[in-house]
């Protein structure tokens, strides 16, 4: 009888609404004056929905008692909230619930009260819950689409029947694409819970038709249900629904899997193109490479630190202080543009220092290169953390790279879709160079037959020099960009560099498209296994040591990645011994 | 014309010095340094770090062995080591029995992981001899495949430097897993006692420095009496000209392989020896980086030799003692800079040290004459 009653005030409330136009402000007023507790609820419900966006600050102040009751010029209590700073003696300016504007005193001048001497307004657990409701509902109008997506899966994983009416009523004026079929998923999971047999139908149908990968949980519960109830239409008609999903899943999830394959790919890609140049080009492992990478991410860190605030530094006891330009919004972006260059020209003239003062003597010597550079790595590695301090610093990723791209229920984060296009960028690069330009024409007859080259009257110590320092800087872009995706820290480079050294062995030296391959070719295999983890395992489940053992990796797909890569790659070995693209010679090393 | 990889080290030592020089050490070693330790004048601590670096110095032999011997750079001597260190750990760890922390009769970090019965690979270590033969079978067993597969597609050089290096790599991703069910990255430690004999009883440990000066000795005679041999002379071959070598009709893959395997073995048990004297093994011992701070110690005390590896071991080892207490900061630096100038420098290594003085000392001498 009392829930008749209550329905009845909300059909009653809902044409008021309509019939008089009033703000959400002067609803709430009205339902903070309600004496009636039940008739306070449905006034607040009435607010689900509502575009004033006034009111769920309001509503949160309420839960905290903060809005208070002040004696009006007619005897009546006024509902204010306190605003501004307070004065000496605690109390601050009231403002008005209904319209916004500050409370007046009878001479017309604002009026400052003090929250001790009033009446909080009062709330009971029926209220919160209502005013949670109403929240949740307004962010369906929220003008920021990412925030209505979520609000929009919120309400429907809830299953709330309550909500419905707000749900279609938003479907009906909803623009958006992506948030009207939110709307009709979340629409369609709610009457999923309805007792109604059709509806359910119906629901099922919708999710069939939508591919919701959301409802994948809720369809399991509905086909226990149906059945428990031996109603196997219905039972044919979830199976089908699930199908469906299951198919949509396995798509999405292969294509979210390509994708990181490709991110992968192309990290890897980066951070091994230097070392490909230095050892491929000059036979010189270069342990040192991932401190170049470092060495890139601090100067990208470094200039984002002039840009905002500058920055205090105590290399080995000596203070350094570096004064900064303030620069905000946009400009403060732009650090990254400015930072770019930078790593690239500081990591190359770091190896050019290297190559001058240590590898020079060592060109015949590659193992003895190996062990000094690696020397070379821990100074380095001790010598940033030194200056930087042990911890990892805060490298602040750019607007432009924040935030995701959601293409057909696949998710793509922007940095990784730059990385892609980023790494493209700098092999089309280092190919024009190595092609194009008297440089790479050096670098490349230096490659084919040093001796010769140097006959021709080649200045062979100088192409050396030069080619150093090309690698180094590209392992500085490399550190820019991991930046942007990783932590910054003193032993970066140590992550990076087993991985790039075996991109470099399969993919053979002196060859770019080789690199190319082999980068994105360990990138997918990585990515595959680990998606794949458990189906893989399962595949050796019978031979004895090893069978066991796969389980148990299994469990950690990403070192269960990284292990059968380097598996793969000795596997592959045995095939091309001197990787995907040799550089053919008669000569015996 | 094949040129070496790299310069000829110095020529091994006359052998009546070597012959010396094994019974000098094998008597400091084996009687000496016990000896003062059992009479107070030298503390249990110091005889411990020496212990110590007698394990280091067989992990160095194991280094020298392929790159000073062979020519050939692993990066994969540290995995070795920590492996035999693991097994030897396991059975220890089955010796704690139930005086751990939780008091039941499994590790302590097994219970910590839910488990209440032994999972079924770790029951056969509670027999000593088991695990002794797993400290020789699994690393061997590694490095058999390893080397098997890299030696027959022909990989040397750096290539093979890179392939320990990423092989080592994967072994310490395996090792920091909870999941392997080896103590993650905490490893083992709390170590009670040794075949019944109580670890922290400075006559086990007394005991286990002799034994580890007896490997020591053992490893350091047999090596040089393979020296002398047939085998010798090809391994020798091998590193000085690998393909006239091959050309000539050895099976070098072969000979390497064995090589790999007996260095990966000498390695495990200087790693075992190390667990029950150092009282912990956890994966941070098996970097890539620990490999190459062996061959630091190698290129310092001077490759291709007996006495250098085992030198420069101990050598660096003390140098790291001190560094690390007095200026923890540089010790990294330190560290890298002593090898970047042996390398540079001194690839001889401290062991050549008297012959390039030589020269100058008798330069020195003979100059004041004019003057005189």
């Amino acid at each position: 009888m009392k829930a008749f009653f209550r329905t009845i005030l909300l059909f009653a409330c809902f044409s008021a609404l309509g019939l008089r136009a009033e703000t959400g402000r002067e609803a709430l007023a009205k339902a903070i004056l309600e004496p009636s507790d039940a008739e306070k609820r449905a006034r607040l419900m009435a607010l689900a929905g509502t575009r004033d966006e006034a009111v769920i600050p309001l509503l949160e102040l309420w839960k905290k008692d903060a809005l208070f009751l002040a004696p009006g010029l007619d005897g009546k209590p006024v509902p204010v909230e306190l605003v501004g700073p307070a004065d000496a003696d605690g109390k601050r300016a009231a403002q008005r619930v209904d319209s916004g504007r500050p409370l007046l005193d009878a001479s017309g001048r604002p009026l400052s009260l003090s929250p001790k001497g009033l009446k909080s307004a009062e709330h009971n657990g029926a209220l919160r819950r209502a005013m949670r409701t109403v929240s949740d509902l307004a962010d369906l109008s929220s003008p920021d689409a990412s925030k209505k997506l979520r609000a929009i899966a919120a309400v429907g994983q809830a299953q709330d029947a309550e909500k419905l009416p707000a749900l279609l009523n938003r479907l009906e004026v909803e623009q958006d694409a992506a948030a009207v079929k939110a709307l009709r998923e979340a629409v369609a999971l709610i009457r999923l819970g309805s007792p109604d047999r059709a509806v359910r139908l119906a629901a099922v149908r919708e999710l069939d038709a939508l591919q919701s990968l959301a409802s994948t949980d809720f369809l399991a519960k509905a086909r226990v249900k149906a059945e428990q109830e031996k109603d196997p239409g219905l039972v044919a008609a979830v199976r089908s629904a699930e199908l469906s999903v299951g198919r949509h899943r396995s798509v999405v999830d292969g294509a979210g899997t390509l994708f990181r394959s490709l991110s992968l790919g192309s990290i890897l890609l980066i951070v091994a193109l230097g070392l490909a140049i230095t050892f491929g080009q000059m036979g010189v492992i270069n342990m040192a490479h991932g401190e170049m990478i470092a060495i890139g991410a601090y100067t990208t860190y470094v200039v984002q630190n002039l840009f905002a605030s500058g920055l205090a530094l105590s290399p080995f006891g000596f203070s350094l202080s570096l004064p900064g330009l303030h620069a905000t919004g946009a400009a403060k972006d732009a650090y990254f543009l400015v930072a770019l260059p930078m790593s690239f020209f500081v990591a190359a003239g770091a190896g050019l220092l290297l190559e001058r003062t240590v590898i020079r003597f060592l060109y015949r010597r590659p193992l003895e290169s190996l062990l000094a550079t690696w020397g070379v790595s821990l100074l380095l590695q001790q010598g940033l953390r030194l200056t930087f301090g042990a911890n990892n610093v805060q490298v602040g990723s750019p607007a432009f790279l924040s935030g995701n791209w959601l293409v057909a229920d696949v998710l793509l984060g922007w940095n990784r879709v730059f990385v892609i296009a980023f790494a493209a960028c700098i092999v089309l690069g280092v190919w024009l160079a190595l092609t194009r330009t008297s440089l790479g024409l050096l670098i490349r007859c230096v490659t084919q037959n040093r001796a010769m080259a140097a006959c021709m009257g080649v200045r062979t110590g100088r192409v050396n020099m030069l080619t150093f320092a090309l690698g180094s800087g590209l392992a500085g872009l490399a550190g820019a960009f991991l930046s942007q995706i990783g932590n910054v820290g003193p032993s970066l480079g140590q992550s990076y560099i087993v991985d790039s050294f075996m991109v470099v062995v399969a993919g053979g030296v002196g060859n770019l498209v080789g690199t190319v391959i082999s980068a994105l070719g360990i990138g997918t295999f990585d990515q595959f296994t680990q998606q794949y983890a458990p189906a893989f395992a399962n595949a050796f489940a019978g031979v004895p040591v090893v069978g066991g053992f796969l389980q148990n990796l299994a469990q950690d797909s990403a070192v269960f990645g990284k292990i059968l890569v380097l598996c793969g790659i000795i596997l592959f070995l045995q095939w091309r011994p001197s990787g995907l693209f040799a550089a053919r010679s008669r000569s015996l090393d | 014309m094949t040129k070496p990889s790299s310069p000829m080290p110095a020529a091994p030592a006359p052998p009546s010095d070597t012959v010396a020089g094994i019974v000098f050490f094998g008597a400091f070693a084996l009687l000496v340094m016990p000896m003062l330790d059992a009479f107070g004048t030298i503390d249990h601590f110091t005889l411990n770090l020496w212990g110590k670096y007698l394990c280091y110095a067989l992990l160095a032999l194991s280094v020298d062995m392929l790159w000073g011997g062979t020519g050939l750079l692993s990066l994969g001597q540290a995995l070795f080591f920590t492996l035999g260190g693991y097994m030897h750990g396991m059975y220890l760890m089955r010796m704690i029995g139930d005086q751990g922390q939780y008091h039941k009769p499994i590790p302590d970090f097994l219970v910590f992981l839910g488990w209440t019965d032994l999972p079924s690979f770790w029951r056969p270590f509670e027999h000593f001899s088991f695990a002794m033969l797993m400290v020789f079978l699994l690393p061997g067993a590694l490095a058999f495949v390893f080397g098997w597969l890299a030696f027959r597609s022909r990989i040397k050089g750096v290539y093979f430097s890179i392939l320990t290096q990423a092989l080592t790599y994967a072994g310490a991703l395996i090792f920091f897993r909870n999941n392997t069910l080896m103590g993650g990255n905490n490893g083992f430690t709390d170590f009670k006692s040794e075949l019944g004999f109580p670890l922290a009883d400075p006559a086990t440990q007394r005991g286990l420095f002799v034994v580890t000066a007896a490997v020591l000795l053992l490893t350091v005679i047999g090596l040089h009496w393979l020296r002398g041999t047939k085998f010798g002379l090809v391994q020798r071959a091998i590193r000085d000209g690998e393909n006239r070598t091959l050309f000539s009709g050895y099976a070098t893959p072969t000979f390497k392989l064995f090589l790999f395997v007996a260095a990966a073995m000498i390695a495990a048990i200087g790693g075992a020896l190390y667990v029950p004297q150092v009282g912990i093994i956890n994966p941070s011992d098996m970097t890539p980086d620990k490999s190459l701070e062996a061959i630091v110690w190698v290129a310092v005390g001077g490759r291709g030799t007996l006495a250098g590896p085992i030198l420069g071991a101990v050598a660096v080892n003390l140098l790291k003692s001190y560094a690390t207490r007095a200026f923890p900061d540089l010790w990294l630096i330190l560290l890298g800079g002593l090898f970047l100038l042996v390398v540079l420098f001194l690839p001889g290594g401290l062991i050549s040290l008297p012959d390039k003085l030589r020269p100058l000392w008798a330069k020195l001498r003979r100059s004041p004459a004019p003057t005189a």
